[in-house]
């Protein structure tokens, strides 16, 4: 408990100071409402159920596209490693779709795919670049005598693939996920504020068009949660899943 | 394998974009031609102002990111420096990191306006902290043999900085410029396209609205290719910057 409490004391000071600040009068609260208006607010949403459905339209949104992304870059990402034609075929797409800025192309996708479904295509396209990206460096890499082992021993290559390769480069694929998930959420966030519906973010455009900031540091608040919440969920799965891998020994010999 | 190899699909896209429009397979309510999203961004170009609008992005771009990186690189240093500094801001990076940094623009439009200056603290707080991050682990990095030797050759603690630290932590740093860079652009756009009166991405919403859409593809792909042109142009300096370093960068 000490421990916890020396290592969040700026946190905690930051917590106090701001409640203070904002109590005592020094600045608006118009500009900053205090940490207790701002948990008030939460409350508030939560009772009213507005807090479930516009966390859970974000939610919903940021899994839905991770998960298409997830399914379309993986296997690209995979197929560009083994496949020359695809290589050849895709790599240009990628090297030079990843890093423009996906999000102006936002009002393309509006026209095209209109204000609901434009969120989430716009999200699984950001999302998908940094995936393809690591799994195809991943299965570039794969140590060669692994793959001479596997001939040896006569396995087939659907087998080399299936217990060398991907085992290999799971790994990797996790960096890339651990990445793109981030960048969804920037996304999700951006097209909910510029294209309004339900969810966290056009709850805090509509706070700061309104003049209700208690409402945009909810917003903020939640907004952060979720990336926090995400973070640990996908350095756990990543734990769980690379339980045999060297990475996680080493951790764990490390926190022994 | 040749560059016109290499980018062959890339054409063959384009082309095809192109021909679509042409034969009329697609609406031009749709999707402009690439000739006439050519031609209208050379309009816009030399007979109107994308010119100025491309100047308000750049500028706002290049002072939040130039910030952050100043600002971050300190701090990260600060941080691997001094134990009391790592013990104070360790617990607000963990905090601030995993925020979504988009969602900084409604509240920094409420404290500074919908001018420059709240787009350039968007840049500079979402770049900061994978600035401090990166420069941070770069400079816990440093081979203790080499700070040992500087040490006995009685090296001040500036010099040590110097010619020390901020080269042997330089491969970090520049990853971290490279990931904030990336970050820095999308904010840009995402906060001009929010709420501005000015920049590329002011001039994308209004020509959206406006329903000159073959322009609005022109402003598009104007941001995308900076966005694209900056990495490239990062990338050949990082592979330059880091000659001197031994095998791969």
């Amino acid at each position: 408990m000490t421990r916890w409490l020396r290592r969040s004391y700026s946190v905690l000071f930051l917590l106090v100071l701001w409640e203070a600040v904002s109590r005592g009068g020094l600045v608006n609260p118009y500009f900053l409402p205090s940490a207790t208006a701002v948990a008030g607010r939460l409350w508030g949403m939560l009772l009213t159920g507005g807090l479930a459905v516009d966390l859970g339209a974000t939610v919903l949104r940021v899994l839905l596209a991770f998960g298409v992304a997830a399914g379309l870059g993986i296997p690209l990402g995979i197929a560009m490693g083994r496949l020359r034609t695809v290589r050849w075929l895709a790599d240009p797409f990628v090297s030079v779709g990843f890093p423009m800025p996906k999000v102006s192309f936002l009002p393309i996708f509006i026209l095209w795919f209109g204000y609901d479904l434009s969120k989430i295509l716009l999200t699984t396209v950001a999302a998908v670049f940094p995936i393809v990206a690591a799994t195809h460096a991943g299965v570039a890499g794969v140590d060669r005598s692994l793959l001479w082992v596997g001939q040896n021993l006569k396995m087939r290559e659907g087998r080399i693939f299936l217990r060398i390769v991907l085992p290999a480069i799971l790994p990797q694929i996790f960096n890339g996920l651990q990445i793109a998930f981030p960048v969804g959420l920037i996304v999700v966030v951006v097209t909910e504020m510029l294209t309004g519906g339900r969810g966290v973010g056009t709850v805090m455009m509509m706070g700061a068009r309104f003049g209700d900031s208690p409402a945009v540091f909810a917003g903020l608040v939640l907004v952060a949660a979720l990336g926090l919440a995400s973070l640990k969920g996908l350095a756990a799965i990543r734990a769980r899943l690379l339980r045999w891998h060297q990475e996680t020994r080493a951790a764990e010999m490390a926190a022994a | 394998m040749s560059l016109l190899v290499r980018y062959l699909p890339l054409l063959l896209a384009l082309a095809a974009w192109e021909g679509a429009s042409r034969l009329g397979l697609i609406s031009q309510g749709l999707l402009p031609g690439l000739s006439e999203v050519v031609e209208r961004w050379a309009y816009l170009m030399f007979s109107s102002d994308l010119l100025y609008h491309l100047g308000v992005s750049l500028y706002r771009e290049a002072a939040g990111f130039l910030l952050s990186v100043v600002i971050g690189i300190a701090l990260g240093v600060a941080m691997a420096w001094s134990l009391r500094v790592r013990e104070c801001l360790e617990p607000l990076v963990t905090l601030t990191y995993p925020v979504p940094k988009s969602a900084l623009i409604p509240i920094l439009i409420v404290w500074l306006g919908i001018g420059h200056t709240s787009k350039v603290a968007v840049i500079f707080l979402g770049c900061l902290l994978p600035m401090v991050i990166s420069t941070y682990h770069g400079a816990r990095g440093v081979d203790p043999h080499l700070l040992w030797v500087g040490r006995n050759l009685r090296m001040p603690a500036l010099r040590l900085l110097t010619r020390i630290v901020l080269p042997a932590a330089l491969p970090d740093i520049l990853s971290g410029m490279r990931i904030a860079l990336a970050v820095s652009f999308v904010l840009l756009v995402s906060s001009e396209l929010l709420i501005a009166r000015a920049g590329l991405g002011f001039l994308i919403s209004f020509l959206g609205e406006a329903g000159e859409y073959a322009s609005m593809f022109a402003a598009i792909l104007t941001v995308a290719g900076l966005g694209f042109a900056a990495d490239r142009a990062f990338q050949y300096g990082m592979h330059r910057v880091l000659r001197w370093q031994q095998g791969p960068a």
